[in-house]
């Protein structure tokens, strides 16, 4: 292993009622994988997007080929020889491969003219050096995301980098690529190529990795040799102990009644053989690390994407939902991840968010009985608490918290029976999320049954009155709740098939 | 977080003026518009002239209400000019061919445009078309169609027909006050399409889509069906144009339509309805509508030539839709 070309030291990083990253240290040799391991949110994209200059840091050092560096922007960095390959390729899919490569720097003729021959034959020496068959004139669109990957690896070389950072490379590979991948991995050690190796899958970590770097709540936990460690012991120092974590209440309506069954559910791409009940009164948390599949039952269930197979009871009763029409007719409610794309209309005020979705309730001939909408909605923000000046306010103008009443106001004035919440504190302040907290506490002590899916464990821990573990498209547990802690749910949330 | 919430209280201060601002500018424009023409020609406000404006928008006027409930959608509709012509060819073959009375035409050239809207509707919601290729290709169907079933030739509608647009109800009832029954038919239409648009569920919807199509779907509201239901609505306004004009020329002219969806978009966008969808008025329409025909009419009274009118217009609509943009870009939506 050779020398060490990048430290990042003391890097803080604070967002808006966030501390994101404290102290945090990370360095890199020459020729080496390291690998920045944490749970949803620890804070290694952070650390990340600072290097490549996404972000600005507020304060703390970094050296690079021992000179103090200030990532300015993405291209500044990537030009000093930092890369990075995004989860979700950032390719342009119906140009070449060779284009790809060289946008925005092509090999020119007399200035003006883009000089092919020279673009294809230096396309050609990278492919070369990759150990790739592909031609360099093959356009994107057609070759496999495996392939689209090392074309993004050759444009990263191309640059000269000496550290690449890969995010979650082998998300979308098959077995025999990733293998493929780790060859290339190999070789670019020998080259003295610095790799940051991100990824969930542990057992991958501990294959390709030198060493590891553990972070926890914005915070630096460690960096270890990974020969010197086992896979429980990373899983531990990632989970640590938490900091704000009450036990979870009672839930005072819960009962044996099946309110929702879902039976052998399947949607032909990511989920495979999703079974589980929902029971009365409870709060059903559904858990799993990033792109395990969660939202995507939530959306299946809900009629938002196609199902391919299986069977939805609700209350012992089969029911077809083909659209979410159909879904909110069986009484049930979905609050998305992301409020300003599928939550509400932000452009519109309270109002019309509250009711949106139960105009059959106001509806007099085709008329909106506007004193009753009115009635209702004033009546709703005062039950929630949310605060606006009114309900002629324009939702985009409320705090995320708030935003997020107004639509379970939305489904409560449906009379929905069934909730979906898909990460109800995202984006809302810490003060808030416990109001949230409280709101959905008393929603299944009034009889409601709620699905919460969340990336964040303490959350789970403290709502849920079972735990259902997902990974890979798969439900791989459903922990009661006295059986689950941070390490039964990292356990089952890494667990392939 | 006290300071927040006032911090937040300004800001909506803020979007609702600059709402109202925006509206005020476009009604004061119609003004100055109004005063500038009434200082350079002796002829403009005279009553027979305010007259031939009034009569001028009524067509443009209608089309520009249908596509505005479109243009809230977040949609467009490239096919009103056509439809209205293939509308009144088919009522005037229908009246001239089976003998129909003229009120039963009349209806029929509203089913027409109904019909059609609907069928693009269904394009577009359903099928999935961009609005701008299904209704493109809608103006060249119906545009092609009006000259087929005519064999290129004008259907001339029964005299008696003239009285819908030019006859004057209220000459009757107010002697002297002549006003047009086509200007009647555009305010009566403008106040339903405002109390469609703002009292009915229909409306809401209307500005639901064009403000999120994906979380109104999400809300379990049938987008794809009301979609349609406002392009229909549409459609009937284009036939009401139709009736208009063909009741205006005592003929249904199969050749005319191309270059009026033109025009009645641009009433639409200087009215202040914004083409990303989610935001616009009537009353704008009809304002938008006017400074059109006040324009046009005021340039040729002043002796501008008819090349240059265009030109102006053209500008105009540039800096209307600039302003928009401009708006939106400080709101930050």
């Amino acid at each position: 292993m050779g020398e060490t070309i990048l430290t990042m030291e003391h890097i803080e990083k604070r967002f808006p009622g966030v501390h994101a990253l404290s102290d945090c240290h990370f360095d890199l040799r020459a020729g080496e994988v390291h690998s920045i391991v944490g749970e949803n949110g620890a804070g290694k994209s952070t650390l990340m997007k600072i290097l490549t200059g996404v972000y600005k840091k507020d304060s703390g050092n970094i050296t690079y080929m021992g000179k103090s560096l200030e990532p300015e922007n993405p291209r500044h960095t990537q030009d000093a020889g930092i890369s990075i390959i995004h989860q979700e390729l950032n390719l342009m899919q119906h140009l070449s491969a060779a284009q790809n490569i060289f946008i925005g720097r092509e090999p020119r003729k007399a200035k003006i003219f883009t000089d092919d021959k020279e673009m294809v034959e230096k396309t050609k020496e990278l492919f070369k050096m990759l150990n790739l068959n592909l031609s360099p004139r093959a356009k994107v669109a057609d070759i496999t995301v495996a392939k689209q990957q090392m074309v993004e690896i050759a444009k990263a070389l191309s640059f000269d980098s000496k550290i690449l950072i890969m995010d979650e490379p082998t998300a979308a590979l098959t077995e025999s690529e990733i293998a493929e991948l780790f060859k290339i991995i190999e070789s670019l050690k020998k080259r003295g190529v610095g790799i940051v190796y991100i990824s969930h899958r542990m057992d991958e970590l501990m294959k390709i990795t030198d060493r590891i770097t553990v972070m926890r709540d914005g915070k630096y936990i460690n960096t270890v040799n990974t020969n010197d460690v086992s896979k429980d012991e990373i899983i531990n120092m990632m989970v640590g102990r938490t900091i704000f974590e009450e036990p979870k209440e009672e839930s005072t309506a819960l009962s044996d009644d099946v309110v929702l069954s879902v039976q052998n559910l399947s949607d032909g791409g990511l989920l495979k053989d999703i079974s589980f009940d929902l029971k009365h009164g409870e709060i059903l948390g559904f858990a799993g690390l990033m792109g395990a599949g969660r939202t995507e039952v939530a959306r299946a269930i809900f009629g938002a994407d196609k199902k391919k197979s299986g069977d939805i009871f609700i209350k012992g009763k089969l029911v077809k939902i083909n659209s979410p029409q159909d879904a909110v007719k069986n009484g049930i409610g979905y609050l998305s991840e992301d409020r300003k794309r599928y939550g509400m209309m932000v452009g519109m005020d309270v109002e019309t968010n509250t009711v949106i979705a139960s105009m059959e309730k106001f509806n007099r001939f085709g008329f909106i009985s506007s004193g009753k909408t009115a009635k209702v909605s004033k009546e709703y923000v005062e039950k929630l608490k949310t605060k606006t000046p009114g309900i002629r306010q324009i939702a985009k103008n409320l705090s995320g918290g708030n935003q997020q009443k107004v639509i379970i106001a939305k489904w409560l004035v449906r009379d929905c029976d069934i909730l979906i919440f898909d990460e109800p504190t995202r984006g809302i302040d810490i003060g808030a999320k416990s109001e949230i907290y409280s709101l959905l506490t008393e929603l299944a002590a009034s009889g409601k049954s709620i699905i919460m899916i969340s990336s964040e464990l303490p959350e789970i821990l403290r709502m849920s009155d079972r735990v259902a573990v997902m990974c890979e498209g798969r439900i791989t547990k459903i922990l009661d709740i006295n059986e689950a802690n941070q390490e039964t749910i990292m356990h089952y949330a890494t667990l392939r098939e | 977080m006290s300071e927040n919430s006032s911090g937040k209280a300004s800001k909506k201060m803020m979007n609702f003026s600059s709402i109202g601002a925006q509206k005020l500018i476009i009604f004061l424009t119609l003004i100055v518009l109004i005063i500038i023409f009434t200082i350079l020609s002796p002829n403009f406000l005279l009553v027979d002239n305010i007259i031939s404006i009034l009569l001028a928008t009524c067509v443009n006027g209608l089309l520009a209400l249908g596509v505005t409930f479109v243009i809230i959608t977040g949609g467009i509709d490239l096919s009103i000019g056509t439809v209205m012509t293939f509308s009144a060819v088919i009522s005037g073959l229908c009246v001239t061919g089976l003998n129909l009375p003229l009120w039963l035409g009349s209806i029929i050239c509203i089913l027409v445009g109904t019909i059609i809207g609907t069928l693009t509707g269904l394009m577009v919601s359903r099928l999935k078309i961009p609005a701008f290729i299904a209704t493109l290709g809608v103006m060249m169907i119906t545009s092609g169609l009006s000259l087929v079933v005519t064999g290129a030739r004008p259907v001339y509608f029964p005299s008696e027909y003239k009285e819908i647009a030019v006859g004057s109800l209220f000459g009757k009832l107010i002697p002297g006050f002549q006003l047009p029954n086509a200007v009647l038919i555009l305010f009566i239409m403008a106040i339903i399409a405002s109390i469609i648009l703002n009292k009915t569920v229909m409306g809401r919807y209307n500005f639901a889509i064009g403000s999120n199509t994906e979380a109104t779907r999400l809300s379990g509201v049938n987008v794809a069906g009301w979609l349609t239901g406002i392009h229909a609505l549409a459609g009937a306004f284009f036939g009401i144009a139709g009736i208009i004009i063909s009741s205006r020329l005592g003929s249904a002219q199969p050749a005319i339509g191309q270059g009026y969806e033109l025009e009645a978009i641009a009433a639409v966008v200087i009215g202040g309805t914004s083409l990303a969808g989610g935001q616009g008025t009537i009353s704008g329409t009809i304002i938008g509508a006017f400074i059109m025909s006040v324009l046009t009419n005021g340039l040729r009274i002043v002796g501008v030539a008819q090349e240059w009118q265009t030109v102006v217009i053209g500008a105009v609509v540039i800096l209307a839709v600039f302003i928009d943009t401009y708006r939106r870009k400080k709101q930050n939506i």
